[in-house]
C-alpha cells in the first residue's frame, strides 16, 4: 500500500480537534482513497480525549498518531519537530497536511526544513495529476495563481479554512497508536499567555461567515452596528486596514495582505472600498456582498450582491431581516 | 549586540501583474518593486533595539537578483549599518528551503545575537523562511511578534507572539530567530541625511559558492502561474433600503443558499 496521508491535528487546547479538522481530513481522505492509500491524523497535543480520538475516526482518518504529553503545551516548534521528524522517517507518509492556523504554519515549514521537503502554503486546491499531486495557491495579493508541486514525498501543504469540502462525518472509529518519543528539552519557556476576552463570536480565519467594515463606520463605537448583525448571524467581525490604521480596530480583526486572509462561506463588506490590498485577504470567500454608498468602489467588481447606500440604514435592515429569518 | 534583518524585494501590492514568456513567473517590465512591509517591521524593530542599547550593528540580508540592491539600499536609508546581497544564478529557481539554507549559511558566518523577519513576503506569502533557518541553525523562532524586549545582559529576548485567542509571551535565549507581525511596530520613513547616507554604506556580495553551497533541484517549484477565474457578474440590488435589504436576504437564502 503507498504511503498514508497524514493530517496534523490543530485543536481547541481542551482535547478536542478544532472543526477545520475536518476539511483537511476530508480531503486527505479523498486524495488517499484515489491512490489506494489511506488517511491518518497525527495529533500532538498535552491532552486528547476518547471523544477528540472519536471525532478524527468520522472524519476520515484511519489512524490516530497520538503524542500526549504535558511537553508539548504550549506549542513551541523546536519540541514538535523532531518528534513528527521521526515518526516520518519510520512511516514514511505520502504526504503531510495541516490546516492554516498560526502554530500549523510554523510548525510545517520547520518540519519541512527537517525533511527537506516542499511545503505548499495556504493551498486552495489539490489534485492528483499522473500520480503527482498539484496545489494551488493565491499568490501576488491574490492576482494570480500558483500551480506548484513537489520533487519528492512528503507532499507537505497547509490549506486555507473553508475551501475544502469536509468528510461526511461518517467514518469508522480510527485506530489509535501512540508511539514512543523522545521530547527534546525545549529552550524557549512561556512567561504568561494573555487570553483575549471571548467576545462570543467565532474566530475570524475559522468563520463561515464575516462580517466586516471600513473607512464607511466613521469611528470605532459604530462597530457596535455590525456587532449586532454579527450575533444574529453567527458571524466574525472583520475590518479593514483603513479601520485598523485609524485605531477603530485591534490589528488581529485586519482583514487583508498585511491582516488576516479569510475564505468564509458568506462575506458582507461595510463601507469597504475594496482596495487591492483588502481583496487580497478575502477574495476566496464563496459569496460576496458589498454595501457602500459610493457606486464606483471596487469591491463591487467582485462583490456578487451590491447594495448601494447607507450602511448606517442598510445595517440595522440586515439585522432585523436575518433575526426573522433565523428564528423561523 | 549584532542584528541580522533578511528581507525581500517583492513588487508592489498596487502593481499590475502579468503572467511571463515561460508561464511560470511574472512579467517583471514596468513592475514598482518594495521592501515586502512586514520585512520593514523587522528592520525598524531592529533599529529600536540598537538605539536602545545606545550600541549595536543592523546589517540587513537579501537573497534575489541585481536589482534587489534598491531594497537593500531602502533599509540602509532607514538605518541599517551594512548590508549582505545574495546575489548568483545558483539561487535562480531558490525554493523557500534553498533560501533558508543560503541565508542559514550568511547568519553563522556573521554569528548576531537575533535573525529578524517578515512574518511573510507579500509576493508568495509562503511565510516559512524564518522557521526553515530556525530549522537549519537549531535555533528557537518565535513567530508574528507583536512586542519584545532584549534582557540588558543581552543574553535573552523576551517576546509576544501572535496566535489564535491571545498574545503567548515568551522567554528565548539568543541567539534566536523571530518573524515581525503587523502592529509590532510603526517603520520609519528614511531621512534626506539618511537617503544620502545610505550611498557611501556598503553592500557587499556573496556568492553561493562563499557559503560553501551549490545550486540545488528544488523540492517545491511552480508549474504554472495562472489567472483568476472571472466571478460570476455580481448583481446591483436597486430600491429602497428596507426592501433591498430584505430581497438581499431572501437571495442569500434561496438563490446561492449561502445562509
Amino acid at each position: 500500500m503507498p504511503g498514508a496521508y497524514w493530517s496534523m491535528v490543530e485543536d481547541d487546547r481542551q482535547g478536542a480537534p478544532k472543526k477545520v479538522m475536518a476539511e483537511v481530513l476530508g480531503e486527505a481522505s479523498r486524495l488517499a482513497g484515489a491512490a489506494g492509500a489511506q488517511a491518518e491524523a497525527v495529533w500532538v497535543t498535552d491532552k486528547a480525549t476518547p471523544e477528540g480520538l472519536k471525532q478524527l475516526g468520522e472524519w476520515g482518518a484511519r489512524r490516530v498518531w497520538l503524542f500526549e504529553n504535558a511537553a508539548f503545551a504550549p506549542y513551541r516548534a523546536e519540541v514538535w519537530t523532531p518528534v513528527v521528524a521521526d515518526l516520518v522517517g519510520k512511516e514514511t507518509p505520502q504526504a503531510i497536511f495541516a490546516p492554516v492556523t498560526t502554530r500549523q504554519r510554523e510548525f510545517m515549514a520547520r518540519l519541512a526544513a527537517r525533511l527537506g521537503a516542499g511545503l505548499a502554503a495556504d493551498s486552495t486546491v489539490l489534485t492528483a495529476e499522473g500520480g503527482k499531486l498539484v496545489a494551488t495557491r493565491p499568490v501576488y495579493a491574490g492576482k494570480l495563481l500558483a500551480k506548484m508541486t513537489w520533487a519528492k514525498t512528503p507532499w507537505m501543504a497547509t490549506l486555507r479554512p473553508n475551501v475544502f469540502r469536509p468528510g461526511d462525518g461518517a467514518g469508522a472509529a480510527a485506530t489509535v497508536e501512540k508511539p514512543t518519543a523522545s521530547i527534546p528539552t525545549e529552550s524557549m519557556k512561556l512567561v504568561e499567555r494573555k487570553q483575549e476576552a471571548n467576545t462570543g463570536l467565532p474566530e475570524l480565519t475559522e468563520a463561515e461567515i464575516v462580517v466586516s467594515g471600513g473607512r464607511g463606520l466613521k469611528g470605532p463605537e459604530n462597530f457596535v452596528i455590525l456587532e449586532e448583525l454579527a450575533k444574529v448571524m453567527g458571524a466574525a467581525v472583520g475590518a479593514s486596514r483603513a479601520a485598523v490604521d485609524a485605531g477603530w480596530r485591534p490589528h488581529r480583526f485586519q482583514i487583508g495582505q498585511t491582516g488576516r486572509t479569510i475564505s468564509p462561506k458568506l462575506y458582507l463588506g461595510f463601507g469597504i472600498s475594496g482596495a487591492i490590498q483588502h481583496l487580497a485577504g478575502m477574495r476566496t470567500s464563496k459569496v460576496i456582498c458589498a454595501i457602500n454608498k459610493d457606486p464606483e468602489a471596487p469591491i463591487f467588481k467582485i462583490a456578487d450582491y451590491g447594495i448601494v447606500g447607507d450602511l448606517f440604514e442598510v445595517a440595522p435592515l440586515l439585522t432585523k431581516e436575518f433575526k426573522q429569518l433565523l428564528e423561523k | 549586540m549584532k542584528i541580522l534583518v533578511m528581507i525581500k524585494q517583492v513588487p508592489d501590492t498596487a502593481t499590475q501583474v502579468k503572467i511571463g514568456g515561460d508561464g511560470r513567473a511574472i512579467d517583471t517590465t514596468g513592475i514598482t518593486w518594495i521592501v515586502s512591509p512586514y520585512d520593514e517591521f523587522a528592520v525598524e524593530e531592529a533599529l529600536r533595539i540598537k538605539e536602545k542599547r545606545g550600541q549595536g550593528e543592523v546589517v540587513a540580508v537579501s537573497l534575489g537578483p541585481d536589482r534587489g540592491k534598491e531594497a537593500l539600499r531602502s533599509c540602509l536609508a532607514m538605518g541599517a549599518d551594512r548590508a549582505i546581497h545574495l546575489n548568483d544564478p545558483a539561487w535562480a529557481e531558490a525554493d523557500t528551503l534553498a533560501t533558508a539554507r543560503a541565508l542559514a549559511g550568511v547568519i553563522k558566518q556573521e554569528a548576531p545575537a537575533l535573525a529578524l523577519f517578515g512574518r511573510q513576503a507579500i509576493d508568495d506569502d509562503m511565510g516559512a523562511v524564518a522557521a526553515q533557518v530556525a530549522e537549519v541553525l537549531g535555533w528557537p523562532c518565535a513567530s508574528w511578534i507583536m512586542e519584545e524586549a532584549v534582557d540588558e545582559s543581552g543574553k535573552t529576548i523576551r517576546v509576544g507572539r501572535q496566535v489564535e485567542g491571545g498574545l503567548e509571551i515568551f522567554d528565548l535565549p539568543l541567539p534566536a530567530v523571530a518573524s515581525a507581525q503587523k502592529g509590532l511596530n510603526e517603520p520609519r520613513y528614511p531621512t534626506l541625511k539618511g537617503i544620502m547616507g545610505a550611498k557611501k554604506k556598503e553592500i557587499k556580495d556573496v556568492k553561493a559558492a562563499d557559503l560553501g553551497l551549490a545550486a540545488e533541484p528544488p523540492a517545491l517549484s511552480v508549474v504554472k502561474l495562472e489567472s483568476l477565474p472571472p466571478r460570476p457578474p455580481g448583481r446591483i440590488i436597486q430600491g429602497e433600503p428596507a426592501a433591498a435589504a430584505k430581497e438581499l436576504v431572501r437571495a442569500l437564502r434561496e438563490d446561492s443558499k449561502a445562509i
